[in-house]
């Protein structure tokens, strides 16, 4: 197991609640290795590379299901690899979260099994359905890949939300935990989104920083959490009920951010 | 109960017809193939299942059930001949069953029904759509042949049919498509693809079919007993070398330096999984594999040490 893969992560991992067979391979393939060594990877810029200040763990529940739902901030995964860490360093027993990747990635070797080894698999409302009858934690994005296509100015906007993961949640009867995320439109300056160079790679599109490249900036992150949400229903209600519940959900969101991004320029928490 | 078995002389027709004299049913098999050593209790007819010679079999015997075990796949016939077997055998089947008053049809089909694919899920429903036609253009006359069996669902309302999509099997015996893919020292995957793959042990086959019978289940079923590994660990744990490669080079290399012979179309089938979801079936039937996959690779690996 040793190679790049952190002790003290490996041992957490060996308390993550997931039915892992003997050779370390869950019913969805997500593998102990894969995840101690991507998570070694994460813990770096959780701990050492980003300065992340997190708030309100004590919302997400210790087990069961729940949907973790919140802003993109920055223009690549980092959110999701943030908010990924924290719930493995800061929840006891450690929680892995389980993202939906976008559909392009399982086409792209290595990509594809890395995310599925890991346990983010292809973004498909069968998957999330099954995750979360399967008490999983899944994260969601509801703004997708518009939410990751932020410019640096629109940092701290919300762009529109789904209504899928509301209906989802109540069908399967699932606290959503919204959070709001801090700091990654500074980490990752984007100027503008290539979607040309973006098409010749077979991704959405490709950002662009002051420096070109979308490589993060060490600065300082903080992701909130905020009180759990649970909508009563089936998931089959008119349209107006859900989009109802959606606003209250962003704006729980942009009020996580607010409070996050006041904090961050050092007015209390 | 008569029990009628075409296709009797495969791997699995033979475990079926053993469970089944043992529980002190009566079996008769159609096989054109040979069954030298069949026990005394079976009742062999070496006929083609498409002639009128079977169809004199159900006349005389009159059987009470049918399972139908005569389907091939690529690796053994090539295209026009398999469509007659599969397409042509299945509707003999199923006319005959009808015709002569058997009570119970199971067809025993496969889970590459739902085909591999990027966009597809993990864990496909009964009613998920057969996307084998388009991803692995080989197996649509099985695709077909499942198909053919469901309609009888409504055509034949006094015939109870089950069909049943079985995943992978893997055992000491080496049959069938994912075993003879993993046969030789080494085993080809494509670079950057690892997918799962989902098998159950031969026996815990039969089982399952022993059991579709006894409780008399109508519908459509997938069929799985443990959880799908990676591929990758398929290969190790089996022994052998896994040699990636980009997936131009593995197309074009294809049946040479011992790498098995592979349709095209199988490409899609090694860069992503097929998985079923199987609950259905357990709780229809209270069907428990007594397998695990990992004992399931290491009688595999036992049976066919590398040389």
């Amino acid at each position: 197991m040793a190679f790049l893969i952190d002790r003290e992560v490996a041992d957490r991992v060996d308390r993550v609640e997931i039915p892992f067979n003997s050779q370390g391979v869950d019913p969805y393939g997500i593998s102990k290795k894969y995840v101690a060594r991507s998570l070694t990877m994460l813990t770096f810029l959780y701990k050492k590379y980003f300065r992340v200040s997190v708030f309100g763990t004590e919302n997400v529940p210790a087990r069961g299901r729940a949907m973790l739902v919140g802003n993109h901030s920055g223009g690549v995964a980092l959110d999701g690899a943030m908010v990924n860490a924290s719930m493995f360093w800061e929840m006891n027993p450690p929680r892995l979260v389980q993202g939906m990747a976008e559909k392009f990635i399982n086409r792209v070797p290595f990509m594809g099994e890395w995310a599925n080894r890991t346990g983010h698999l292809t973004g498909l409302p069968e998957h999330a359905e099954r995750l979360l009858r399967d008490n999983r934690l899944l994260l969601v994005f509801p703004e997708g890949a518009r939410g990751t296509a932020k410019l640096y100015h629109e940092r701290h906007s919300l762009v529109d939300f789904g209504t899928g993961f509301v209906r989802l949640a109540m069908k399967t009867q699932t606290p959503i935990i919204p959070f709001g995320f801090v700091g990654g439109g500074e980490a990752i300056p984007t100027i503008i989104n290539s979607y040309t160079l973006g098409a010749l790679v077979g991704a959405p599109y490709v950002p662009i920083t002051p420096y070109i490249f979308a490589i993060p900036l060490p600065v300082a992150l903080e992701l909130r959490y905020g009180e759990p949400l649970v909508f009563e229903g089936t998931g089959s209600e008119d349209d107006e009920v859900v989009q109802g519940y959606v606003e209250r959900i962003k704006s729980a969101i942009a009020g996580l951010i607010e409070k996050g991004a006041a904090h961050r320029k050092g007015g209390g928490q | 109960m008569r029990v009628l078995i075409p296709g009797i002389s495969g791997v699995l027709g033979h475990m079926v017809a053993h469970r089944l004299l043992a529980e002190g049913h009566e079996v008769i098999g159609i096989d054109k193939r040979p069954w030298p050593d069949a026990p005394p209790g079976v009742e062999m007819h070496h006929v083609d299942i498409r002639k009128r010679p079977a169809e004199e079999v159900f006349r005389k015997r009159r059987p009470h059930a049918v399972i139908h075990m005569a389907t091939v796949t690529h690796l053994v016939a090539r295209t026009e001949e398999r469509y007659r077997i599969n397409l042509g055998g299945t509707r003999a089947v199923f006319e005959h069953a009808v015709q002569y008053g058997v009570e119970h049809a199971i067809f025993v089909g496969r889970h590459t029904y739902y085909g591999a694919g990027p966009d597809s899920p993990l864990y496909h429903h009964e009613d998920d759509p057969p996307m084998a036609v388009t991803t692995f253009p080989e197996l649509s006359d099985l695709v077909a042949a499942d198909l053919y069996a469901c309609t009888s669902l409504w055509r034949f309302p006094n015939l109870a049919t089950s069909v049943l999509r079985f995943c992978y099997t893997l055992g000491p015996t080496g049959h069938g498509t994912l075993a003879t893919f993993l046969r030789g020292r080494r085993v080809p995957t494509i670079l950057g693809f690892d997918p799962l793959y989902q098998f159950m042990h031969e026996r815990d086959v039969a089982n399952a079919i022993v059991l579709a019978l006894t409780s008399r289940i109508r519908g459509v079923y997938n069929v799985a007993g443990p959880q799908p590994v990676p591929l990758s660990l398929l290969i190790r744990d089996t022994g052998r070398v896994q040699i990636p490669l980009p997936e131009v080079v593995f197309a074009n290399l294809l049946g040479r330096f011992g790498l098995p012979r592979l349709p095209k179309g199988a490409l899609a089938h090694i860069k992503y999984p097929v998985v079923i979801d199987a609950e259905p079936f357990r709780k229809a039937t209270g069907f428990q594999h007594e397998i695990s996959e990992i004992q399931a690779i290491q009688e595999y690996r036992s049976a066919f040490p590398v040389r």
